[in-house]
């Protein structure tokens, strides 16, 4: 067994305990945790392919920005999860069904020899070969029009998001710090000349 | 075995870069500490050991042996495992950082790519901090970090895309060697408000004043360390000044020629100062930018919590994204000396 067997399996064992326990574990923040873990060890499968943008990219996003947003989300909201688990008997029926549902279309999509290791083998490349350059170069090229189609609809997203939460409210103060650098010394002192009180 | 004597070079070669920096993060704190007492026209400190040089030492040996207090309803693993995670990634980026040409631990393709995705995972450490303490300031100060953090980030990972498209490379050995020539070939000239932007967001995510709202000791008493003591409130300050150094160590990297030296390209001066290897001419460069944390903290009041999201957002963005365009043409029409 080479070396790389070696840690493809015990990044894999990590990667499939964290998996199970973001659905296991009682506390929310725990599960958001082990979620990131998650996402790191498939980070690092991905580098045993010598996919090392990919995986740099997954860290880069799901753990640096998503997984941080999430748990600010889930740590604000305290949640408490004992009442979710009430009702498990009476919606295990139908959960039991979409889970079949999904299994039996896993097993045909992997099953049916498209996916199979003799389709894709690994292609070792030299040391000095660079991944994202590659990828940028056919990225920018063959696959352009797809690529800029995907970045616009995500700006159209990301507009709707922030148009969504946008509502105008009557009296609401805020600071217009343009205009507070604009101040000059005229508008806010004024000198007043006070007479002396005079001894008597 | 031969798996085993790499792995074991591999080891001695990270010794070799931790063991400096650590040394160097404890004297940092002796240096904030004198710097900012001239600055004030005071002393600092210079009591224990000549001139006080033994102090950083008397401070770790206090906070060894104090006690690891954990908060009531605390929650006990995730308390004590943060400070790990704040300081791991400080230590990893280290790996990508050439102190030479081709000294360096990993010549990584990706360099600059794993360096964003590194300073990005700093943050876990403050968020799981401050919900582990289970204390509404230790909260409210990781809420504040998280935000900012993931605020400036952005204008962070816009200032080295410039990097990366002036230099035609992520790998940091190639960043550097794209600079070669003269002090006006480096990158600070040509992505001079990138390198601004870039520095000013590592003051930002390294949680230091003036943009220190995380732990304001005003307002939410420490944040997010509030309720740590003794070695795991020290291993958060030893994150933090590990990595107010990588900051440093990085804009050096990227906007001030690395390894090079100022003087190459000079007619006399040159010649004269070729025989000083490419290691100080660094370490001389992060000990300069590093001056600059010491001076902000003394110099500047804390930034308002508003303030500094719009900094981040309204000013920082829109400049990173102005100038990008600029070196993109810059490379198109080959401008020289630096896009050629």
């Amino acid at each position: 067994m080479g070396f790389e067997k070696f840690l493809f399996y015990v990044f894999a064992l990590i990667l499939i305990f964290a998996a199970v326990r973001v659905i296991t574990v009682r506390n929310s923040v725990h599960a958001a945790l082990f979620l990131v873990l998650a996402f790191f060890t498939s980070a690092a499968l991905w580098l045993l392919i010598e996919a090392e943008f990919l995986a740099i990219t997954m860290v880069l996003v799901y753990v640096g920005a998503v997984m941080v947003l999430f748990l600010f989300v889930v740590m604000m909201l305290d949640l408490n999860i004992s009442p979710t688990r009430e009702g498990f008997i009476k919606y295990l029926p139908v959960g039991a069904a979409i889970a079949a549902v999904i299994v039996i279309e896993m097993v045909l999509v992997v099953g049916s020899g498209y996916f199979s290791s003799d389709q894709y083998q690994l292609i070792s490349h030299p040391s000095d070969y660079s991944n994202t350059k590659e990828l940028g170069s056919v990225l920018y090229t063959f696959y352009v029009y797809p690529f800029e189609i995907a970045s616009v609809i995500l700006l159209v997203a990301i507009i709707a998001a922030i148009s969504l939460t946008l509502r105008r409210r009557e009296g609401v103060k805020s600071q217009n710090p343009s205009q507070q650098i604009r101040v000059s010394r005229n508008d806010r002192v004024r000198l007043v000349n006070v007479t002396a009180e005079k001894k008597q | 075995m031969e798996i085993l004597l790499t792995i074991i070079i591999i080891l001695l070669k990270i010794v070799a870069i931790l063991a400096p920096l650590l040394t160097a993060v404890a004297y940092l704190t002796f240096a904030e500490r004198k710097v900012i007492g001239y600055m004030q026209i005071r002393i600092g400190p210079n009591r224990v050991g000549p001139k006080g040089w033994l102090q950083p030492i008397a401070d770790a040996m206090k906070l060894m042996f104090k006690e690891i207090i954990i908060p009531t309803k605390a929650d006990r693993f995730l308390f004590l495992l943060a400070p790990v995670v704040a300081f791991g990634p400080a230590l990893a980026a280290w790996a990508v950082i050439p102190f030479g040409n081709g000294m360096i631990l990993s010549s990584l393709d990706a360099g600059i790519l794993y360096l964003l995705a590194l300073t990005s995972m700093g943050v876990y450490g403050v968020i799981i901090a401050g919900w582990a303490s289970n204390s509404k300031y230790a909260f409210l100060g990781a809420m504040r970090s998280a935000a900012q953090i993931v605020s400036y980030e952005i204008a962070m990972g816009f200032a080295l895309v410039g990097v990366l498209m002036a230099a035609g490379s992520l790998n940091l050995n190639q960043v550097v060697l794209a600079q070669q020539g003269s002090i006006l070939h480096w990158f600070w000239l040509p992505l001079l408000p990138l390198f601004l932007v870039y520095f000013i967001s590592g003051v930002a995510e390294t949680n230091r004043a003036p943009f220190d709202v995380a732990e304001g000791e005003s307002e939410i008493v420490a944040g997010f360390h509030v309720d740590y003591s003794g070695m795991a409130f020290a291993v958060f300050f030893l994150a933090e000044y590990a990595n107010m150094i990588l900051v440093s160590a990085l804009a050096s990297t990227m906007f001030l020629g690395g390894w090079l030296s100022p003087f190459e390209g000079i007619p006399l001066l040159g010649p004269l100062f070729s025989f000083v290897p490419g290691p100080i001419w660094l370490v001389i460069k992060i000990s300069f930018l590093l001056l600059f944390f010491l001076w902000f903290r003394a110099t500047f009041p804390r930034y308002r919590y508003d303030q500094i999201m719009r900094l981040g957002w309204k000013v920082f963005i829109p400049v990173t994204l102005v100038w990008l365009l600029v070196v993109g043409l810059g490379v198109l029409g080959q401008v020289g000396p630096w896009f050629d």
